[in-house]
């Protein structure tokens, strides 16, 4: 019963049969979770599940989200520093063991299947009872940029919690009343400032006092540490080659594996052959899910030995001829006469008498992800009085589906393994995956006792990503002609794509695929069109996709924002004033866009071949918008000068990272969109390293500059993917802008 | 047997003559600083000092290091521990976010800025050709142009 809850819950449904399990934050207290969970060493004291004190005066804060760049780390430790009245010297993180309070609820939120704007009760009841079972059912994860958004009270709630066990603790101490008793620069001091205990010397003195129920947090004028530029907790080690990735787990006795997967999707390998002996320093080869695997003392010689050496014979995938052009023109087809999974219209649709169409489609290709630390995971299966236990290190994004996968894998209870995350090299929605779960505790259940790192090499990484869907959109507008002055009637978009949401629970926990479109990917726009509807229709493809920094709003936004600008041109309108016309009423949206114009000069003069772009995208809770600056001085090559970002997220736990994280966005978005390009052959990728799957380096890099706009009273949004989504379209329009060239397929080229 | 010394320190290593230098560091050495990216060259996820240059140990033989020095992350501070100065301007600069790809920007900075004090743009677009999926780009240039100051006032 319990698994088909979780199969449920995972797969974004909420059904009424789940109201039957027991609600356990009920309470916010309830949260915070036992002292003994967070594991407190000798010289510690654990608060509650979040927070504990050492005698050398360090505040440990538990961080159950992946550090995968985005400053993870560092903004949750800084909303639980803040409450505590901690010194942001004095605090460290530690990456807590698995347990139902640190479970991300708002990624679960985030997952059902509505738009952000959608209201109404049916909406709310099914984010309340979301908000409550996430901690029963839901997953220990880091994507779709909830990490502040889940952590912005419970954090801040850990800390004054934290914060008034200490006082009580130094009141006890001290026999001083504790309504004389403040926090000063992390320790416990007199209202008079004399101080009065340091959080070391109430090590062990805390013990049973009990939490209180409703603590009273700081008003945002009360902030020290929230808002400013901390620095971030995890780059010395970042600087000095200490800090440790998936790669760099060093285990006694520990073996390396490198991996051979299948050339098709879908595709095993059914029987393999070594051309010669068993080289020296080769353990064995071994069959794991989709491939062969070399295990030995050095995964380089393991890898050569699977390059050179094997002779695999294999069993083709469900589609083994398919191949790119295929697959566009079946999406044309799709795109004619599919079925449709969802339709949405918005506004009373209006006939006009002289009506004029105006159409354009759209394509956008698959992508890799390429994080720059290739995939790994690091597993070993030890026999412990006669049972299996399962160790597993990764650098991954979702401990909770790594230990249920590595239990399934090994045939174990998920109490039998335990999960370690490390440092990510890079995660943007791969390491949210397990496939490297399963590979990993193959190799080690074919060596017991010891520990098997497994490592794909690049080429492996590129041909065996689940990769951003390609998608295929047609917008078709009506326009009003009239009485000469054309008028927006109404907006139709059609789009086909498959749907990562659909194939993540498929894979991952065997869920029958609904067919559903992507939430993300059908978001409705914020513009006031007089009538807009979208039909969108889900393939079934045998190629894997899966979760691309943004996710749908990585293609939809492309398509979205260059159909309003081509819009704009067909009712003789400017790109920035057509926009505003559309948001009127909106004025969260309309300071994000007159930002970022106005920094970016909208409207004065360039030099000649050189054009500006703009684009708005609301996603992830927050809004942002970009100018991309272009230049393309020889008809063909297109050069990102600058790019100026807008973003609107709500209060700001820390503006470095969020610069950070726009500057990061419009990179990651701006290597797709000039490079990024995955193509199909014979069932398989054809691309396999950097050379041909490149992205942006520092000599085509764009000077980037970011405004936040100050909103500290607005609902909390995400910075890790909002800036991804603008820039291609940002690019696109400014591309026209500057040649009067309108491209319309990802990634972007001229002749 | 190949002999080298590594971060000050001799080094010798008894491997296939081929196997490249990153997998000698991170797999004979228990150097794991160099950062394995590509195998192809072309990201510097890997870049280390071999007499000096910035070289890319992924696609570097072991045996062409044997009796030379090289220096990778972990030995690029002063003796005393002291960080050079790049990695000070990288922390000044708050550069890193994953951080996987910053031990080969570091090092390549290094290797720049002791050949060419002052490198123009161009000099130092060509040198760091270096491949950052977070987008460091930005802080990256902000950080070199600090190091450049830096290492100016103290050499």
């Amino acid at each position: 019963m319990k698994w088909t809850r979780r199969k449920a819950i995972v797969g974004g449904i909420v059904a009424g049969g789940l109201l039957g399990v027991g609600f356990w934050f009920a309470r916010e207290r309830d949260r915070l979770g036992s002292p003994r969970l967070f594991n407190v060493g000798a010289d510690e004291e654990g608060l509650h599940g979040w927070i504990k004190i050492t005698r050398d005066d360090r505040v440990v804060v538990a961080v159950p989200r992946a550090e995968m760049g985005q400053g993870v780390q560092t903004a949750l430790a800084a909303l639980a520093a803040e409450e505590m009245d901690a010194r942001w010297d004095q605090v460290r993180v530690e990456d807590p063991p698995e347990h139902a309070v640190y479970r991300n609820v708002e990624i679960l939120i985030d997952g059902l299947p509505f738009s952000p704007e959608e209201a109404g009760t049916v909406v709310e009841v099914a984010h309340w009872m979301a908000g409550k079972l996430g901690g029963v059912l839901g997953v220990s994860a880091t994507g779709g940029s909830t990490s502040v958004r889940d952590a912005w009270r419970p954090m801040r709630v850990a800390g004054a919690v934290a914060r008034d066990l200490l006082l009580r603790a130094a009141s006890a101490k001290s026999g001083i009343p504790v309504e004389d008793l403040t926090v000063t620069d992390g320790e416990v001091r007199r209202r008079d400032g004399t101080p009065v205990a340091r959080f070391g010397e109430l090590v062990g003195l805390v013990g049973d006092l009990t939490p209180m129920a409703v603590p009273t947090l700081k008003k945002p004028s009360e902030f020290k540490l929230i808002g400013k530029p901390l620095p971030r907790l995890d780059i010395p080690a970042k600087v000095t080659g200490q800090a440790t990735f998936g790669i760099d787990v060093r285990l006694p006795n520990m073996l390396y594996a490198a991996v051979l997967n299948a050339p098709t999707f879908g595709g095993d390998a059914s029987g393999f052959k070594l051309r010669g002996p068993q080289p020296a320093g080769i353990e064995t080869v071994t069959y794991v899910p989709g491939g062969i695997a070399a295990i030995g003392a050095s995964w380089w010689r393991a890898n050569k030995l699977l390059a050179e050496g094997v002779d695999v014979q294999w069993q083709p995938g469900p589609a083994p001829t398919l191949d790119s052009r295929a697959l566009w023109n079946r999406f044309e087809g799709l795109l004619q006469d599919g079925d449709v999974a969802l339709t949405r219209t918005l506004g009373e649709e209006r006939k006009a008498a002289t009506a004029r169409p105006f159409e354009a489609t759209y394509r956008a290709p698959y992508l890799a992800h390429t994080t720059m630390e290739p995939m790994n995971c690091t597993a070993r299966v030890q026999k412990r009085d006669g049972k299996l236990r399962v160790e597993v290190w990764m650098p991954n994004q979702s401990p909770t589906l790594v230990r249920l996968v590595a239990a399934k894998t090994a045939n174990v209870p998920q109490a039998a393994v335990d999960v370690h995350t490390t440092f990510l090299g890079g995660g943007f929605g791969r390491r949210a995956e397990v496939d490297l779960v399963r590979q990993a505790v193959t190799c080690a259940l074919a060596v017991p006792e010891r520990p098997v790192q497994v490592l794909w090499s690049r080429e492996q990484d590129i041909q065996h990503d689940f990769y951003r869907p390609m998608a295929l959109a047609r917008w078709r507008a009506t326009l009003d002609v009239a009485d000469g002055e054309p008028k927006l009637v109404s907006v139709a978009k059609r789009q086909v794509a498959q749907s990562p949401t659909d194939q993540f629970p498929a894979r991952i926990l065997g869920v029958t695929p609904r067919g559903k479109p992507e939430g993300n990917a059908v978001e409705n726009p914020p513009y006031a069109f007089p009538f807009y509807r979208l039909d969108a229709v889900v393939p079934d493809v045998a190629v894997p996709v899966g979760f691309w920094r943004s996710v749908g709003h990585s293609h939809t936004a492309f398509f979205d924002e260059s159909f309003v600008d081509e819009l704009a041109l067909q009712l003789k309108k400017d790109p920035l004033a057509f926009r505003r016309e559309l948001l009127a009423g909106k004025p969260r949206f309309l300071a994000v866009l007159d930002r970022a114009a106005r920094e970016a000069g909208w409207g004065s003069p360039l030099p000649p071949a050189t054009g500006r772009g703009i684009a708005l995208r609301a996603s992830f809770g927050s809004i942002v918008a970009q100018v991309a600056q272009v230049t393309v001085p020889d008809g063909k090559s297109i050069r990102v000068d600058k790019v100026t970002c807008a973003i609107d997220c709500g209060p700001v736990v820390n503006p470095a990272i969020v610069r950070a994280q726009m500057e990061s966005g419009i990179i990651y978005g701006l290597s797709a969109a000039l490079y990024g390009e995955i193509t199909i052959a014979n069932g398989g990728v054809e691309q396999s390293n950097f050379p041909d799957y490149d992205a942006v380096r520092l000599a085509e890099a764009p000077a980037i500059a970011v405004h936040i706009v100050d909103n500290p009273a607005g609902p909390v949004g995400g910075v890790g993917e909002p800036g991804t989504p603008p820039i291609a379209p940002a690019v696109a329009n400014a591309i026209f802008a500057a040649t009067g060239k309108r491209v319309r397929t990802l990634p972007l080229r001229l002749a | 047997m190949i002999a080298f010394t590594l971060n000050g320190r001799p080094a010798s290593v008894d491997v296939d003559p081929d196997k490249p230098l990153l997998w000698v560091l991170r797999e004979d050495l228990n150097v794991v600083g160099p950062k394995f990216g590509c195998g192809v060259a072309a990201c510097g996820a890997c870049t280390v000092h071999v007499d000096g240059q910035a070289v890319r140990s992924c696609s570097l033989p072991a045996s062409a290091v044997a009796g030379k020095t090289v220096v990778t992350i972990e030995g690029l501070p002063k003796a005393d521990g002291t960080l050079h100065a790049v990695q000070r301007a990288w922390i000044e600069n708050q550069v890193p976010q994953c951080g996987y790809c910053q031990p080969g920007f570091i090092m390549a900075t290094a290797a720049l800025l002791a050949a060419n004090p002052r490198p123009t743009d161009r000099e130092v677009d060509e040198a760091l050709s270096n491949l950052c999926r977070c987008g460091t780009y930005g802080s990256i240039r902000r950080a070199i142009q600090r190091a450049i100051a830096l290492l100016q006032a103290a050499p």
